[in-house]
């Protein structure tokens, strides 16, 4: 099913809105009740953009992953994934996506990963040349030439992590769907997996939808980011703007081998905590720009070393939460 | 150089594919497997004796000889072990797909959530059951007095027909399982019950199951009047011995209603999310 025209985007999505009825008292008598999942959202990512998609818990996510996955029927509203509706020809829209959850295998628990992936290919119906460089390419960048033969059962949860990655992949798909993909992970291996999706992006043009918990996964990939909650969208810009937006200011610590000083600070700057050999500074850039400020107190007398810092990108998110009553 | 075009491996091909990849998980501990295939073949066995020792005692029950009810033991044990061995992904659908949301997984997958059900697991334990069924059904044949030549032909309808059914009943248990994955053992009534009632004659039973297991589950067409047609034998409620040449085709019919059913409940799921 083709449609009139060629949509620009990779996704498209406008005015999706999705409510679950449930039973109150979870009797079969007791009486209904409607609660909105997604009131109305619209949003597109073109071809080849990393965007991530985030929010917390109960806010909507997974209901809209599952819609653009095709496996659950919105209320109302448009979506276009590769030009396709996902929920009106689910085996053709699916085959032309790829979806990792971090929390379920794709992959048999009882067979080999190189089974696994040759089952894939049967399912998806690689052709086998195609089946053949893609399982040799995925194998070398995602290095799962040592667990090829190993069943999945005895893998680690960083290694089986790889492994599904491989495995939504091993059909070329042209947007993957990543949900939570670095739970759970190791340090070694998250990083692994960031650089790997970085470069799908990059390399492959694959348009990428990442939803996770994991602000640095966001701050790593994400070109973008669409904040949601309560079912709607809260904010849609590069993370930057996110956080100029919502925390600005920046921390300036300063280290003395003394007593610090009392300091008559600028305005935007305000001394946030003192101990007895330090001091933390909280100063906003757009009234006083770092390096002004670290004119005006460069010259103290006592002053060891100096460090300025941004609020982490939890904070940030945790501000915006709140700020939204998210 | 030309890409090569793009080909779908058909349903079969594919199940035949997921089939072996499930035999070879299965026989990756065959110690386990052989236990549990000798055990699934002795219970089962143990079962027929029970049988055996009343006839052996007094003959022959209500006009039926043990010959008869061999052969309808027989027929319902192969066809069930048929429906056992097909049907693993529908029977542990609840537990293993519903509650932990694999169901999901599944539908990502660009084929029939009934063909990756089906190759969720070629199941070789009810081997023993199999093995115990064909054995009692042709000892059945050959204690039988009057068995038709027509029986060749009739009685692999009534397996296949048997088979059909079960498996509809366990597409109808994991239908169920979308609106509570909770008290479902009730379907067991028609899966193990459907065992136990098969393997006596009809007659043995009160009216209301009589219709129960003949309109309903249609166990009646699939085992007792394929027996009756098989070994020549007059039915005392009046039914024409000709039906169980053809009432085996109720069990596909079953099936097919319960596969309905099948794409109803998944559209349902896809619409309501839960």
């Amino acid at each position: 099913m083709q449609p009139p025209f060629p949509a620009p985007d990779a996704i498209t999505v406008k005015n999706l809105r999705k409510t679950y009825t449930v039973r109150e008292g979870g009797s079969w008598r007791g009486k209904t009740r409607e609660i909105v999942a997604l009131d109305g959202i619209s949003f597109s990512v073109p071809k080849g953009q990393i965007a991530g998609f985030i929010g917390p818990n109960g806010a909507g996510k997974s209901t809209a992953i599952k819609i653009l996955s095709g496996i659950l029927r919105p209320t109302s509203g448009e979506v276009q994934v590769n030009g396709l509706v996902p929920w009106t020809n689910r085996v053709a829209h699916v085959a032309r996506i790829g979806v990792v959850f971090g929390q379920r295998t794709q992959l048999w628990w009882d067979l080999s990963v190189g089974e696994g992936l040759a089952l894939l290919r049967d399912i998806y119906s690689v052709e086998p040349e195609r089946f053949a460089r893609n399982r040799a390419r995925l194998a070398d960048a995602l290095d799962l030439g040592g667990i090829m033969d190993q069943s999945v059962r005895q893998l680690s949860l960083g290694q089986r992590m790889r492994a599904e990655i491989a495995a939504s992949l091993i059909h070329d798909p042209d947007i993957l769907i990543l949900d939570e993909p670095t739970i759970g992970l190791d340090a070694p291996s998250k990083l692994a997996v960031r650089a790997f999706v970085h470069e799908l992006c990059q390399d492959r043009g694959t348009t990428v939808l990442l939803t996770t918990h994991d602000m640095h996964d966001i701050e790593a990939l994400a070109e973008r980011v669409i904040v949601i909650g309560h079912g709607r969208i809260l904010a849609d810009s590069p993370f930057e703007d996110l956080r100029m937006t919502t925390l600005s200011e920046r921390i300036l610590e300063l280290d003395f081998h003394g007593t610090p000083p009392e300091l008559a600070l600028p305005a935007g700057a305000v001394e946030t905590a003192r101990a007895p050999h330090s001091l933390t500074i909280t100063f906003d850039p757009r009234q006083i720009p770092a390096p002004a400020l670290v004119a005006h107190v460069g010259h103290l007398s006592g002053l060891d070393d100096l460090r300025i810092s941004r609020p982490s990108i939890d904070e940030i998110i945790t501000r915006f939460y709140a700020d939204h009553a998210a | 150089m030309t890409q090569p075009p793009a080909r779908t491996l058909s349903a079969l091909g594919l199940y035949r594919r997921m089939a072996g990849a499930s035999i070879v998980a299965q026989l990756r501990y065959p110690g386990t497997f052989a236990i549990q295939a000798i055990g699934n073949f002795v219970t089962t066995l143990l079962g027929f004796f029970g049988i055996w020792s009343l006839f052996r005692r007094f003959g022959s029950i209500a006009g039926w000889d043990i010959g008869t009810v061999a052969v309808l033991y027989g027929l319902v044990n192969v066809a069930f072990a048929v429906a056992e061995t097909l049907g693993r992904g529908f029977e542990v659908f609840g537990g293993e797909y519903v509650r932990t949301g694999s169901f999901d997984r599944l539908l990502l997958r660009p084929r029939s959530t009934l063909l990756l059900l089906l190759g969720h697991e070629l199941r070789l334990r009810p081997i023993g059951r199999f093995l115990q069924g064909a054995f009692v059904l042709i000892a059945g044949l050959w204690l039988a007095p009057h068995v038709q030549w027509s029986a060749v032909l009739v009685l692999p309808l009534a397996i296949a027909g048997g088979a059909a059914m079960f498996l509809g009943v366990l597409i109808g248990q994991a239908a169920l399982c979308f609106i509570t994955v909770e008290g479902l053992e009730v379907v067991n009534v028609l899966t193990y019950g459907g065992v136990e009632a098969g393997q006596y004659p009809l007659t043995m039973f009160g009216r209301w199951l009589r219709r129960f297991i003949t309109f309903v589950l249609p166990l009646a067409a699939v085992c007792y009047y394929p027996a009756l047609f098989s070994l020549n034998h007059p039915d005392p409620l009046g039914v024409p011995t000709w039906i169980g040449a053809l009432s085996p085709l109720a069990g596909f019919a079953f099936l097919g209603v319960m596969v309905l059913i099948w794409h109803r409940a998944v559209a349902g799921y896809v619409s309501s999310g839960s």
